[in-house]
């Protein structure tokens, strides 16, 4: 027996992975040694530093076609991207959870998740100003999985970096510091059904395995190639395939988004909304064109009629939600279908739009819509946050910059012109019908049309009812989520009205490496 | 002159006015409707020196500006104005001034237990409204047009939902997700299009003058065509497509109405005779009978439907719909003489249907009721509002020497060497339209004294002159008179009044008589595009530069 023997690994082209990695571990530290005066400023300030610091690496990495660690991870242009990409709205997103103006408690996250909801011991921590700060470590590893998992050449690697992204995020669904047992049960439900997931995923890893005799996926590629699709193969596509479209809240596989959305701390939500639906496509991108780019007409129809049934439950079960958190979750649910039009536009011979569009529109969508949740944080009354539609009526009386601003946010999730959104459904658009996917873009803009009813319902309300007498109040936000709703409210409107920059940014890089 | 970019500069004024007044405080609406009013007519002498640059014998698209604005798409910020865009722009900068001045002393929509809304947000919605209006109308590039189409839905979304009728909210969302719906489905043809120029120029554009030299296997054509119709449709609108128009039309306010029904419905039919027909000649010569069947059911069936009306608003909403009837059959008849009558029928409508919206708005406003049964006998003590509302009733339905009677004679006669049946039974139209007009005239403004304005003879005394409309609170019920006698308490029309209707009643009458102008301005745009749809503009009518001596004939 040999010994064993350490893969090459480019740490320089690493260097966005090691930043935020390695900013949870010393944020994992600081949470055990350092005294708890201090914690919060120190870990928000290591959160930030990991993520802006990934964010740099990535933009001095630009250009990088590189496979490193053994073959297990590729640094091409899309990995970078969408790295780039999630490690902005990560960094926002730390900023959304360290906001400390809102709740009278001072943090939107519960002081002691160990106490049982409803205990004695819960009611007094429930007024106190402790405050818990695993958050920050536990959103960063979560960070830190999901650059994994764009990055991940490997089905092992991919999956690795899946649980890795996964096992935070249960944890910080259920840390709501109110309504601690709707945000309890959703972390519960968001577990169990991510772990049935994380099955799919690894059964459909061993039978491509077994199909292949290789998890690498340039290997599997040349195997697609010379051997053609046999069952095993196909299968264990499509239950790769189930896996990733769970975590994309993909329709059919989307049951637990709402009720997820809704019960997660509302800078959780925004989090998952927007970073792990990046993540998600990044892998799912990664894997269609790379592994089975050669074999599109394996996938092609399953990536359509998802699409089609994603679109369609999303527009129109979102038209019966009385809860923003909700409606938005069905919105999201929409979004995966108009992303996966994105992802049917690869023409032949890895030729096509699609790549760059799908990449567009994952930044657009995920700064619109983490713009938009960091705006729920704002509303509320005494019982935390008012995330019922009825109590939203009339609030542009109370708050028209709010208000203006949701709707702003809202519109660019319909997609009207001057937003980002239009750019980034025009994009996908574009691609899918480059390829000859008319019916699926007749669709996604009829889907679009049902989903505008419901956005403008909510601007409806805000603007021509009359408000509650016991409606909620708008809260001041303090310094971070004013950030976050600056940067994502300009990065809206940019992207809409001059896109070229980034539209161009998403084209150079859509080459993947493999 | 020709130097300056008098589009941009008339798309950017309204738009920094509407910014600025957006910005100012509510308190100051006062200053807010001033600052609307200069602006306006700022845009109104922009369209008039753009028309003095504009030469019409010359080139088809004039004053063109392009800028590259998203080169991964092949977008271009292209502006360019042809006779038939320009003639739209002067009825957006005549209309606008006059719908400030007919709004001027608008106020917001009760609310009950709490202060009322500013008037700000309404002048601000209006300015930014006139901007997007110019950009779609000015628009060269298909993609920068289906930008401004769509945001245009926004401010007057918000003009009707904030500033509306009572039904207000209802009729804001329809109209929202009517226009939408159609705009998504232009939004496909509009990338189809990029499609096909990107694989038959090797390189996609929306540049609406490379489009027009694309060579489209007719079976595409017809999808795509069918997607710009179904937007132009929902528009103009046509029947079946209406729907959406007499509850927007009834529900808006007078201001937001008159600029719907006068100016935004016109991008409609202004579609199909800039993209539908010149892009797709081959489906327009097919699908033409379809269309002409629409067209023509619109103005018998809208025609039928406003007779029945007793709501003023929706009745002049109604009558629109008829007229679009006959805008669409004079473009989908093929011959240079009924389009151009088409043309000038869009804008003798915007102004003729404008001044009837505005008069009609004048009688709500002094009773505070829409419903014809609430007024009666009004003539009487109001002789100048009766003489300007039986004038935009003539006009609007086409008596000869009014404005509406040279375009609508062009389109008939233009129409019927090609399409004898429909253009007769077009004609039942005329007949109806009569009908709808007189009827309320007459039921609003003679017989005897009744309605909401009828006040006790000893309120008279002073109700006579001080009262003005009891706040639109539109409290209808009149209980029974008693033994004592009544009269009528109603204002003729004001200083500012008749300075708002002045100028559209100059226009009704000197366009009826001389509409040579306007004909010689358009006239060279519309043989362009029938030229790009393979009609001889000289061939199938023998007088067709002669024809505008049809309209001098009254």
């Amino acid at each position: 027996m040999g010994a064993i023997e350490a893969p090459e690994l480019s740490f320089a082209a690493l260097a966005p992975l090691l930043f935020v990695f390695g900013a949870a571990a010393v944020g994992v530290l600081v949470e055990a040694f350092a005294p708890r005066a201090v914690r919060h400023p120190v870990q928000v300030a290591i959160a930030l530093v990991g993520t802006i610091g990934a964010l740099v690496a990535t933009v001095l990495l630009a250009g990088t076609q590189d496979v490193t660690a053994a073959g297990a991870l590729a640094v091409d242009g899309p990995a970078l991207f969408l790295q780039g990409t999630i490690a902005v709205l990560g960094a926002l997103s730390v900023l959304l959870f360290s906001e400390r103006a809102l709740d009278p408690a001072r943090s939107a996250f519960v002081a002691a998740a160990a106490v049982p909801a409803g205990s004695v011991r819960d009611r007094e921590l429930a007024t106190s100003e402790r405050v818990q700060t695993e958050v920050y470590p536990l959103a960063t590893f979560a960070i830190g999985g999901m650059m994994l998992f764009t990055a991940a050449n490997d089905l092992l690697i991919m999956f690795v970096a899946l649980e890795v992204l996964s096992l935070p995020l249960y944890l910080l669904c259920g840390l709501a510091r109110r309504r601690r047992l709707l945000s309890q049960e959703a972390a519960v439900k968001y577990f169990l059904l991510g772990a049935f997931a994380s099955a799919f995923f690894l059964y459909g890893l061993a039978l491509v395995y077994g199909a292949t005799g290789s998890v690498r996926l340039s290997d599997v590629r040349v195997a697609v190639v010379t051997e053609g699709g046999s069952a095993l193969m196909v299968l264990g596509l499509g239950l790769l395939v189930v896996g990733l479209m769970f975590k994309a809240s993909v329709a059919p596989f989307h049951s637990w988004t709402p009720d997820v959305y809704q019960g997660a701390p509302t800078a959780v939500t925004a989090f998952m909304a927007a970073a792990t639906k990046v993540a998600a496509f990044g892998a799912v991108l990664r894997l269609l064109y790379v592994a089975f780019g050669t074999a599109d007409w394996t996938w092609r129809p399953l990536i359509y009629g998802l699409a089609i049934v994603s679109m369609v439950v999303g527009a129109v079960l979102g038209l019966t939600q009385t809860d923003v958190k909700r409606m938005l979750a069905y919105s999201s649910i929409a979004h995966a279908g108009f992303l996966l039009t994105g992802v049917i536009g690869l023409g032949p011979d890895g030729t096509g739009y699609g790549l760059a569009a799908t990449m567009f529109y994952l930044l657009a969508y995920g700064l619109t819509t983490l713009g938009a949740f960091g705006l729920i944080t704002l509303v509320r009354d005494g019982d935390g946050e008012a995330t019922h539609l009825s109590q939203w009526a009339g609030l542009a009386q109370r708050s028209p910059l709010v208000a203006a601003l949701m709707t702003f946010f809202l519109l660019a999730l319909a997609g009207i012109p001057l937003t980002s959104g239009f750019t980034g459904k025009f994009a996908v658009f574009r691609a899918a019908i480059e390829v000859g996917a008319w019916p699926l873009v007749v669709t996604a803009l009829v889907a679009s049309a049902i989903a505008a009813f419901f956005y403008l319902r909510v601007v409806v309300l805000m603007y021509f009812s009359d408000p509650a007498p016991d409606g909620p109040t708008v809260g001041v936000p303090g310094l971070p989520t004013t950030i976050v709703l600056a940067i994502t409210a300009a990065a809206t409107l940019v992207l809409g009205v001059l896109p070229g920059s980034v539209l161009d940014l998403a084209e150079s890089a859509a080459v993947f490496v493999g | 002159m020709s130097d300056v970019p008098w589009l941009v500069l008339m798309i950017a004024v309204p738009a920094v006015g509407a910014a600025v007044v957006a910005a100012l405080p509510a308190a100051r609406e006062a200053l807010a409707r001033q600052l609307a009013l200069a602006v306006s007519l700022l845009v109104l002498l922009l369209a008039v020196l753009t028309t003095i640059a504009f030469d019409p014998g010359g080139e088809r698209f004039q004053l063109t500006t392009s800028v590259a604005w998203i080169p991964d798409f092949g977008v271009e910020f292209a502006l360019g104005v042809d006779g038939i865009a320009l003639s739209m722009l002067l009825l957006i900068g005549v209309l606008v001034p006059v719908v400030v001045g007919a709004s001027w002393r608008d106020t917001p929509p009760p609310r009950p237990g709490r202060p009322a809304r500013s008037m700000t947000a309404f002048w601000a919605w209006l300015l930014l409204l006139e901007s997007l209006m110019v950009g779609v109308f000015a628009a060269t590039d298909v993609f920068l047009f289906y930008v401004f189409f769509e945001a245009m839905l926004v401010p007057m979304y918000f003009l009707i939902g904030s500033f509306g009728g009572p039904n207000r909210q209802y009729a804001a969302v329809k109209f929202f997700l009517y226009s939408l719906l159609g705009g998504l489905v232009m939004l496909a043809s509009v990338i189809g299009l990029y499609v096909v120029s990107n694989s038959q120029l090797g390189e996609g554009t929306f540049a609406f003058d490379a489009l027009r030299q694309l060579e489209i296997d007719p079976n595409v054509q017809k999808l795509l065509f069918a997607g710009f119709f179904l937007a132009f449709a929902i528009k103009a609108p046509l029947v079946p497509f209406h729907t959406w128009l007499p509850d927007s039309g009834a529900e808006a306010p007078i201001g937001g109405a008159v600029l719907l029904v006068g100016v935004l419905d016109k991008v409609g039919t202004f579609g199909f005779l800039r993209y539908c027909l010149p892009l797709f000649p081959d489906a327009s010569r097919d699908l033409a009978p379809w269309v002409l069947v629409l067209a023509v059911a619109g103005i018998i069936y809208a025609a039928l439907l406003a007779v029945g009306q007793s709501d003023m608003k929706r009745l002049v909403s109604y009558t629109s719909i008829a007229h679009f009837g006959f805008i669409a059959l004079g473009i989908f008849a093929f011959t240079t003489e009924a389009a151009t009558g088409a043309v000038l029928y869009m804008f003798n409508h915007g102004i003729a249907t404008g001044l009837l919206f505005i008069v009609v708005g004048m009688v709500i406003a002094r009773g505070g009721s829409r419903q014809i049964r609430d007024y009666g006998g009004l003539a009487a003590k109001a002789p100048l509002l009766a003489g300007v509302f039986l004038l935009a009733g003539l006009a609007s339905l086409a008596l000869p020497g009014t404005n509406s009677f040279v375009s609508e004679f062009l389109v008939l006669i233009g129409a019927f060497p090609t399409r004898p049946v429909f253009t007769i039974i077009a004609t039942v139209g005329i007949v109806l339209a009569a009908l709808y007009v007189l009827l309320m005239y007459q039921r609003v403004m003679h017989g005897p004294p009744r309605g909401v304005l009828l006040v006790d003879e000893d309120d008279a005394g002073d109700g006579d002159t001080v009262r003005p409309a009891s706040g639109g609170t539109g409290a209808t019920a009149v209980l029974e008179a008693p033994v004592r006698a009544r009269v009528l308490a109603v204002r003729d029309l004001s200083r500012r009044e008749i300075a708002v209707v002045t100028p559209l009643v100059a226009l009704i009458l000197v366009l009826g008589v001389y509409p040579q102008p306007l004909i010689e301005l358009i006239s060279p745009a519309v043989e362009a595009t029938m030229i790009d749809i393979g009609v001889d503009p000289g061939g199938s009518t023998p007088a067709a530069p002669g024809s505008t001596g049809t309209g001098g004939t009254d």
